[in-house]
């Protein structure tokens, strides 16, 4: 009988690395590396294969490793993905340093203006990401992730949120739907990320599952930040469900719309001029807004038109949206800027601030511009402008004293 | 073969050999410091009474030119490289000269492409014996691995002009090809159906070579006009089907980035130029080729629209991006060197704001001052940069050659000299403690622009303060090397090298600033 082989990745894709693990019952471990540039890397590879093996506790079979140039983190990953498919049971992990630009925090109420999809198993993708400084980092176990990489690339991701640097972004992860989703969660929970998409959530019910999940396994892994979900309406049923899909959870921060599905869905074209979305997005806007959490709509997929992006962002902004997603970096610009307050806004944001610090410095409790009186949320909003127009460079941070 | 030679360290450190190909080499004695005395090397005395009175120097075929040349054993043949890798002529000329028995020729080109491959045929029969000569690709590959018969001898364009002049390369036969010619000589590279723009880097060969040989698939009537090489300087014209290939002149090394963070760090530099105060009216700067370079003349124009700052002038090779530029009157000329595409070799032929140049005018250490040292900024790249800011070009840490210097080592004495590098390409970083081969001292590069984050040479204190408060993000080199390393898992194993030395590094006044070795296997 042929001896069964693992592999891994493939020869083709650059940056990468192709992984095929034979297993044996006795024997030394035999690895073989290809690289071009073995004068460079060969002892590292070698030291990264021994030490992987050793963490998944094997001692036998054969390890051909192809280098086309991938970082270490997913050669490890690919490792334990051939190993764990030879040996379905094994519980062992073999991680890399939890580095310390890995482990800031997010917070529930920050901007989610821009989020940057990237493919769980494309990490070359992942090492500048962050330079880029969208507002968000989606690595994506999802749509992007051909079945035969599922669970490589959920290894892969949850080594990126070990080890790399995304500069400040949120560390979002968008998990597949149904029991895959569920193994994804228990790989990246314990690995400080900061938000789960789910994805194509028709009902209160589905969500409430992935929520008790996550809370599970953070007892087990004794995680003490909250992981927040920003649930993503696809489907006809979602949106008409929105409103409980939003205040299903005290960890939901946002409500997100994806339309490819949706208006597949409805049975429609998806057009430019958007009129068969109209009321989907207006229903998200306003099921999140009454849950008080944020709206963010559908990813802008033609990289190459910036004035549509341009335009598609302003839309969203006007029917009251808090973000876009994007697949290219050179996305995240042109968002920020359209989501950016206008100078009338700032303008008239800036008085209403000043009012509410002078009311409290006075000890009023109530808060009024000229002869009108300024409500509490009129007071949050302008609050949010400035920290927009901030964030945007529009207005100085010290912008009170100037 | 790689050789062992007697080695001495020079000014910078680095070990050297005193001999190289049989000539007497001197070691780099530090930047500005060598200037040799007496007399240039002259091209024999001709009489126009030896040249027919028709002026028709037309030759039936290439065998034939060859002939009249009085080809031999040894002898050196050199040739512009304005088709880049659209070259048809030098495997040609080759395949003749292996044709007539022919033997250990020099080829001393102004570059070197992949599409000249076939050459390695040539020098493993013996009817090359080595190439003096940018060694890209295969060609390159095959120098480092110390199969080459004579040394790899890498000099920038400025350094070729200088070689020659100096005496230190003697050219036999010089092979132009020319898109345009007429039967006296006078060629032209702007026009005809195999245009390729400038024929600049043909010139020092015209005018210093023993015999001069035009080729042509596009003869004219006398006078050829505009001329850029002159027929007087020609001995023989002959007349081919097709001489280069001018669409694949666009060379990957002339198309525009799609990587997001090389267009980044094309933002990022193009935002210091404009912080630092060097973007301002009647400034001039050269972007090279190279992805990065061009987008960054991209950004560029952005910001000087903006501003409404016109440049004096800008130095190509032209692409489209600068032609753009001239035509929407953001700058009063292009002093072109060589042409990076078509639109380019078009504006050329249409828009007197063109200049053309050579590496007489642009680069040579033997001129009276020279273009390169007036620019207010260039853009260039690098295969490496140490954490004292030398740079290196012709190898990879792995220690193959790749690369050819080009006009690289001439242009590092701008005003204001910016490599913008990734931090680092697939696990190798790009900033080293110390560059593989130095082809360009740390003391004449100022800035180095990685997309995380701007390294300013400590030298430069000028632009450290301009910029103190401009919001970009200027960094400690060091501090970069160090996330960098973390990223990629350096530090990596180190090439080891054999005492074999297989190529030297030129500076641009003709001492050794390096030489390359063999790695060990």
């Amino acid at each position: 009988m042929a001896t069964r082989q693992y592999t891994s990745g493939n020869l083709q894709r650059k940056a990468d690395f192709c992984v095929t693990y034979i297993p044996a019952k006795s024997g030394k471990i035999i690895t073989t590396i290809h690289s071009k540039t073995a004068v460079l890397h060969e002892s590292k590879l070698h030291d990264i294969c021994s030490t992987t093996l050793s963490d998944l506790h094997i001692s036998h079979g054969r390890l051909e490793v192809t280098d086309t140039g991938g970082q270490y983190f997913v050669l490890q990953a690919r490792i334990e993905a051939v190993v764990k498919a030879a040996n379905p049971k094994t519980m062992a992990e073999s991680l890399p340093e939890f580095k310390k630009h890995a482990q800031y925090k997010s917070k529930a109420d920050r901007f989610r203006r821009s989020r940057l999809y990237l493919p769980g198993n494309q990490a070359k993708l992942m090492l500048n990401a962050g330079i880029h400084k969208p507002d968000a980092i989606i690595l994506d176990l999802e749509d992007s992730v051909v079945p035969s990489e599922k669970n490589t690339a959920r290894l892969i991701v949850r080594n990126a949120l070990q080890t790399l640097d995304f500069f400040g972004a949120e560390r979002m992860v968008r998990i597949n739907q149904g029991k895959t989703g569920l193994k994804d969660l228990e790989a990246v929970i314990p690995h400080n990320v900061h938000l789960i998409l789910v994805p194509k959530v028709e009902t209160a019910k589905q969500l409430i599952e992935v929520d008790e999940k996550i809370q599970a396994i953070r007892k087990d892994c004794g995680r003490k930040e909250p992981v927040f979900l920003m649930p993503i309406l696809e489907s006809a049923s979602g949106i008409l469900n929105s409103l409980e899909i939003a205040k299903a959870s005290k960890n939901n921060v946002a409500i997100a719309i994806g339309l490819e599905d949706y208006t597949a869905d409805i049975g429609v074209e998806r057009t430019k001029q958007g009129r068969e979305s109209l009321f989907a997005r207006s229903q998200v806007v306003n099921a999140a807004r009454s849950a008080g959490i944020q709206a963010i709509d559908t990813v802008f997929s033609d990289v190459n038109d910036e004035d549509a992006l341009r335009e598609s962002v302003r839309e969203a902004k006007e029917i009251g949206f808090d973000g876009k997603g994007c697949i290219h970096p050179r996305q995240i610009k042109p968002i920020h800027e359209e989501f950016a307050p206008t100078e009338p806004e700032i303008e008239k944001a800036k008085k209403i601030v000043r009012a509410f610090d002078e009311a409290e410095a006075k000890g009023l409790g109530v808060v009024s511009l000229g002869s009108e009186m300024i409500d509490p949320p009129v007071v949050k909003r302008a609050q949010n402008t400035i920290n927009l127009a901030v964030a945007t460079g529009l207005v100085p941070k010290n912008w009170k004293r100037k | 073969m790689g050789q062992k030679l007697k080695l001495v360290k020079n000014a910078a450190g680095r070990k050297v050999p005193t001999l190289v190909n049989g000539v007497k080499a001197i070691p780099f004695k530090g930047v500005g410091r060598y200037s040799p005395k007496g007399v240039k090397a002259a091209p024999p005395i001709r009489s126009c009474n030896d040249y027919p009175s028709s002026g028709n120097k037309v030759v039936g075929s290439l065998k034939e030119a060859l002939k009249k040349c009085g080809v031999k054993n040894g002898m050196t043949i050199s040739n512009h490289h304005h088709f880049r890798n659209g070259d048809l002529m030098m495997n040609q000329v080759f395949d003749t000269a292996a044709k007539m028995g022919i033997k250990n020729l020099r080829w001393f080109p102004s570059a070197s492409f992949p599409c000249h491959e076939p050459m390695i045929k040539h020098m493993e029969s013996g009817v090359i014996h080595h190439i003096e000569g940018s060694l890209n690709g295969p060609l390159g590959n095959y120098a480092s691995d110390g199969k080459m018969k004579g040394l790899a001898v890498l000099r920038s364009h400025g350094g070729r002009w200088q070689a020659i002049q100096d005496g230190e390369v003697h050219i036999d036969i010089a092979i132009i090809a020319a898109p345009t010619a007429d039967p006296f000589g006078n060629c032209t590279g702007d026009r005809g159906p195999s245009a390729c723009g400038l024929l600049g880097f043909g010139l020092a060969d015209s005018l210093y070579a023993d015999h001069v040989v035009v080729v042509t698939d596009n003869l004219v009537d006398f006078p050829c006009v505009p001329w850029q090489i002159q027929g007087n300087n020609v001995d023989h014209v002959v007349v081919l089907d097709k001489v280069g290939e001018p669409e694949k002149i666009v060379s990957g090394t002339t198309q525009i980035t799609k990587s997001p963070d090389r267009l980044f760090i094309a933002e990022l530099t193009a935002k210091f130029v404009k912080a630092a105060g060097i973007m301002q009216d009647g400034f001039s700067f050269q972007a090279g080729a190279g992805g990065t370079a061009l987008a960054f003349a991209i950004y560029l124009r952005e910001l000087m629209k903006e501003a409404g700052v016109k440049a004096r002038f800008i130095r190509g090779g032209s692409t489209k991006y600068l032609v753009e530029m001239l035509e929407e009157g953001l700058t009063d000329f292009i002093l072109d060197g060589q042409t990076f595409d078509l639109e380019g070799v078009r504006s050329m032929r249409e828009n007197s704001g063109h200049i053309n140049t050579s590496p007489f005018t642009s680069y040579n250490w033997h001129g009276k001052g020279n273009f390169a040292s007036i620019l207010d900024a260039v853009v260039l790249g690098a295969t490496e940069v140490d954490v004292n800011f030398n740079a290196n070009v012709v190898t990879h840490s792995d220690g193959q050659m790749l690369h050819g210097i080009g006009g690289w080592q001439n242009c590092l004495f701008s005003k204001c000299t910016i490599l913008p590098i990734p931090s680092f390409r697939n696990r190798i970083p790009i900033i080293v403690d110390e560059v593989t081969t130095l082809v360009g001292p740390g003391e004449l590069i100022d800035v180095i622009v990685t997309e995380r984050g701007i390294a300013i040479n400590p030298k430069r204190e000028d632009l450290i303060k301009a910029t103190k408060k401009s919001g970009l993000p200027i960094r400690k080199i060091e501090e970069i090397k160090e996330e960098v390393d973390d990223l990629v898992g350096a530090p990596l194993d180190k090439p080891e090298f054999t005492d074999e030395v297989v190529g030297v590094v030129k500076w641009v006044d003709g001492t050794v600033i390096d030489s390359i070795h063999k790695v060990k296997q």
